[in-house]
């Protein structure tokens, strides 16, 4: 392997990387601040994909029909759980106004602006924005409807109920989007080469959308009085709670943002790649590798684990190519024994 | 509450024994085939989630090794099938052994994502490498044949495949009601408790995790050589699911609730099939949103599952009758049973000495000395935060001392673990009771005798264990007649009264043989009539020649009990002398009323 080969493969596992290092950041941010292992993840990288490509090529997005659905659920589980707590206390009427609003209303309004607008002519800026109010009230909604509701249960429950959560997505998204999948159009046509190496836009633009968005992360959990709310309750529901944190709405916005994440990695991977319903869960898996590298807690550490995940992959696709998969699967295995080693006593649940 | 209902879970077997022989469609002994191929795997994940508390996702990577060894080795290189049984299993128990040995010691969650990574990669694995034909797989495998009979007619599979669940079946119920399956129940509390009562929990977790993937295996051997050909598909991550939930919603800490659950997730599987395409008018496996939201739903109203419920309505027509009795009179070999010497009254039995813990920055325990002689009661006590919690932990071995040494009996204990503690004959209570609460109070006594005896899982699941365990049974059950709990002998300990708790705890203890018994506030949240029947029983054991440490807040229960008290406060030893010179001790005053300023 001569050496342009060589970089070329390091730019590909860097830019994947980097594409892990923000689903493994999600990961890691949900599991601390809620205990749920976030498997749901998957499906939000594909249906942020397949919801821009849908937009690019005038498509109605049929995510909106879910949107609407879940909405619909949604607003029925709050309604229910205050007329259930009428006994105790009033019906907290702005409360449901706002699930109302929320719920019922923002969905259709989100319909109406998918219906009257031209996407197709839009900025590919703007379609994932759009794209993003689709799926962070998703993700958010989602979490109101399966978790919230067992929010004190053990953490394997809690994955218990996030495998059947990611079934249901899946099968709704196979409904939805059918079996074949999509690619969208280029961020960018240009290119330049570094030395020998040939440097592509569409790495560049990766890598730019991920650093800063990480580093918007880091003056979120740093700067802000929400970041920091985040924070607190990962390191101390109770504690997190008495000094009057809503655990509740930690975990809104925890699921938020990782829906977010998780829809952004789709349309950064979705210009190269031919993205199905199906496609999101082995990348998710992919940065889940990454968030265990960091032991589900250390976000240095995971975004660390990322890119050593998107280089086996890229160095092996080049060796063997067929075992792809398999050897960065594998990995999980030293990574596991290593942390095994170093951590001594095993936690108490 | 855990019920005997043996009647209906052998009526249960048996009709699927019948079932073959009804005039049934060829469909229906299809379906059978499966349900009782399915209930192999779902088995084991009782075994390993729903008893001992480990998740696995990867169950079908399992079955597929079984599959695949026994496809390879009778298609390719020809060999007998019942060879690729064997070669299935040995493939299968030692994948499961080093993944185990790789996650068991790591927090509850990572074994499961391990699993997940691990199925995932042996899908592609097989779908990738030459020899096992990528994913078009392996065809041609023969039909099993016995004494040149031959079994490939799909109601004679029925049979073998029953007969191997009911094999399975009846090797884990003997498994569980033994000395080993209580340490595997034990393992669903956390590492602390079964450690203490010598348990080796590492070891005990690998176990089932082998047990679990080798019934996977069986069931990948039979699936193989009733299909007749294997593929990757059927053993990819999502299959590893699907078993999941089988457990989960037959009652995934319930042996019949493999079968139930096996049975629900088959049939509505084929129905929804049939029906979910004719709805929604296009093709695809859309029944993975109807399990999803199943699963969903499930959890939020029952954790259990559905077997409680079924057992639950059988119960009303017959009433349940304890599973586990203890024999009447003492079983032959009982007074062999090994019994430690008592040390002379008065020799010195535990030193503390300077002993030091240190968090960080934070000393908890500074440089603390006191000492035990054979069949004292010295109490521990202090205000909150004092650092008696943190003094008893490094005595029993949840902690290692910073410095300074402990000695127990003349031998250093300071570095070792709980489980080797509790092995020199220190037994110990928990501040907060530790305890199974759907097993009855016998069988939670029962765990305190596990190093009692030295009946290996395998003697275990073959019943070769019945006269040891009628010992340790007599044991236990002499233990809670010892602390006056015989008539809640079969109660399920989670129902006893908190003080009735603590009792059955020390009861538990004792059943370890111990020298020195540690007891973690063992009068907290007790009622005055349950505080001076636990002071009685102190005072029995105490004049059977027993030595006892108790760690109190309560000053009036130490005062009338104990022959010598330790004062702590901030981690440091103020002061130590008999119940009524403390009482007037200025410092021990100070640092209860808060002192003069």
């Amino acid at each position: 392997m001569d050496f342009g080969i060589f970089a070329v493969l390091a730019q590909d596992g860097v830019t994947n990387g980097a594409v892990y290092a923000l689903l493994a950041m999600a990961l890691v941010l949900v599991f601390s601040v809620t205990r749920i292992i976030f498997l749901p993840q998957g499906e939000f990288i594909g249906f942020g994909a397949l919801t821009v490509a849908a937009l690019q090529s005038s498509q109605f997005p049929k995510l909106i029909w879910l949107l609407i659905g879940i909405g619909v659920l949604t607003f029925l589980v709050e309604l229910g759980s205050a007329l259930r707590q009428r006994r105790y206390k009033p019906l907290p009427r702005r409360l449901l106004m706002w699930s109302v609003i929320e719920n019922l209303i923002y969905p259709q309004f989100i319909w109406l602006l998918a219906h009257s607008l031209d996407w197709q002519g839009m900025p590919m800026a703007v379609q994932i924005l759009f794209t993003l109010a689709i799926t962070v009230p998703l993700g958010i909604m989602i979490y109101r409807v399966a978790f919230q509701p067992m929010a004190e249960a053990s953490v394997l429950v809690l994955l218990i109920v996030s495998v059947g959560v990611h079934f249901a997505m899946l099968g709704m998204g196979l409904f939805i989007f059918g079996p074949e999948g999509s690619t969208t159009r280029a961020f960018t046509e240009w290119s330049t080469s570094l030395g020998e190496m040939p440097v592509s836009g569409q790495s560049v633009v990766v890598m730019a959308v991920a650093g800063s968005l990480i580093g918007l992360l880091y003056l979120f959990f740093d700067r802000t009085l929400y970041g920091k709310a985040l924070r607190a309750t990962a390191v101390n529901r109770k504690g997190a709670q008495l000094v009057g944190i809503g655990t509740s709405q930690a975990g809104r916005m925890a699921f938020g943002l990782a829906a977010g994440l998780g829809t952004l990695a789709g349309t950064l991977i979705a210009p190269l790649n031919t993205v199905g319903y199906d496609t999101g869960f082995v990348v998710a898996l992919k940065g889940f590798v990454a968030a265990i590298v960091g032991g589900l807690a250390s976000y240095p550490l995971a975004a660390a684990g990322a890119l050593l995940v998107g280089l086996l992959e890229s160095y092996s696709s080049y060796w063997a190519s067929a075992y792809k998969e398999v050897i960065v699967f594998t990995l999980i295995i030293p990574v596991l024994a290593w942390r095994s080693l170093t951590s001594g006593h095993g936690d108490e649940e | 509450m855990k019920m005997s209902t043996k009647k209906l879970q052998w009526l249960m077997f048996g009709w699927f024994f019948v079932f073959p022989f009804l005039p049934v469609p060829g469909y229906w002994i299809t379906i059978g085939n499966y349900i009782g191929l399915y209930s192999i795997v779902a088995l084991g994940l009782v075994l390993l989630t729903g008893i001992g508390g480990l998740t696995s996702f990867g169950q079908a990577a399992f079955v597929g090794l079984g599959a695949y060894t026994t496809a390879y080795l009778s298609t390719t290189l020809g060999w007998s099938p019942w060879v690729g049984l064997g070669a299935g299993l040995v493939v299968s128990g030692l994948a499961a052994a080093l993944i185990g040995s790789v996650t068991v010691r790591l927090s509850g969650h990572f074994l499961p994502l391990a699993t997940i990574a691990w199925g995932l990669s042996l899908y592609y694995l097989f779908g990738t490498i030459e020899f096992l034909g990528k994913y078009d797989g392996l065809s041609g495998i023969p039909a099993l044949s016995v004494f040149g009979i031959d079994l490939s007619s799909p109601r004679v599979m029925y049979g073998v495949i029953w007969f191997c669940l009911g094999g399975c079946l009846m090797l884990v119920l003997n498994l569980l009601n033994s000395r080993p399956g209580r340490a595997i129940r034990a393992l669903a509390k956390g590492k602390t408790m079964p450690e203490a009562m010598g348990i080796h929990t590492a070891q005990y977790k690998i176990l089932i995790f082998v047990l679990a993937a080798l019934m996977a295996s069986l069931s990948g051997w039979l699936y193989a050589h009733l299909q007749r050909s294997v593929s990757a598909t059927p053993f990819g991550l999502h299959m590893g699911i699907e078993y999941l939930f089988m457990a989960v919603v037959g009652g995934v800490g319930h042996v019949w609730g493999a079968i139930l659950g096996a049975v629900v997730m088959t049939g509505l599987k084929s129905q929804l099939q049939d029906w979910l395409p004719l709805l929604l008018g296009s093709n695809g496996n859309f029944e993975i949103v109807v399990f999803g939201v199943m699963i969903v739903l499930l959890l939020l109203w029952s954790r259990d599952g559905l077997w409680p419920w079924v057992a639950g309505v059988w119960a009303k027509f017959h009433p349940p009758e304890p599973e586990v009795v203890a024999p009447a009179i003492a079983p032959e070999g009982y007074s062999d049973l090994p019994r430690r010497t008592r040390p002379q009254a008065g020799a010195l039995i535990l030193e503390v000495n300077e002993a030091r813990k240190q968090f960080g920055g934070l000393v908890a325990v500074k440089d603390m000395a006191f000492e035990i002689r054979a069949g004292e009661v010295v109490g521990l006590i202090g205000p909150n935060g004092a650092g008696k919690s943190t003094m008893f932990n490094l005595v029993t071995g949840v902690l290692p001392a910073t410095s300074g040494e402990i000695r127990f009996c003349g031998e250093r204990i300071d570095q070792l673990d709980s489980r080797r503690i509790v092995r020199m004959g220190i037994g110990r209570s928990f501040q907060h009771v530790h305890l199974i609460p759907h097993l009855s109070v016998l069988e939670n006594v029962a765990m305190g005798a596990h190093l009692r005896g030295r009946s290996s899982p395998l003697a275990a699941a073959l019943r070769l264990d019945r006269h040891e365990e009628a010992r340790l049974l007599f044991l236990a059950a002499e233990q809670i007649r010892r602390v006056g709990l015989e008539e809640h002998m079969h109660t399920p300990a989670g129902s006893l009264a908190l003080g009735q708790q603590r009792i059955l705890e020390i009861a538990r203890a004792l059943c370890t043989d111990p020298t020195l018994l540690l007891l973690d506030e063992p009068a907290a949240g007790l009622r005055l009539k349950e505080k001076e029947a636990l002071a009685d029983l102190i005072r029995q054991l105490k004049g059977e020649g027993m030595s006892v440490l108790l760690v109190e807040h309560d000053m009036d229960f130490v005062m009338g009990l104990t022959d010598r008290l330790v004062v702590m406060e901030f981690g440091s030893k103020i002061a130590e002398g008999l119940p009524a010179e403390i009482q007037n001790n200025e410092a021990v005053l100070a640092a209860y009323l808060g002192g003069v300023e």
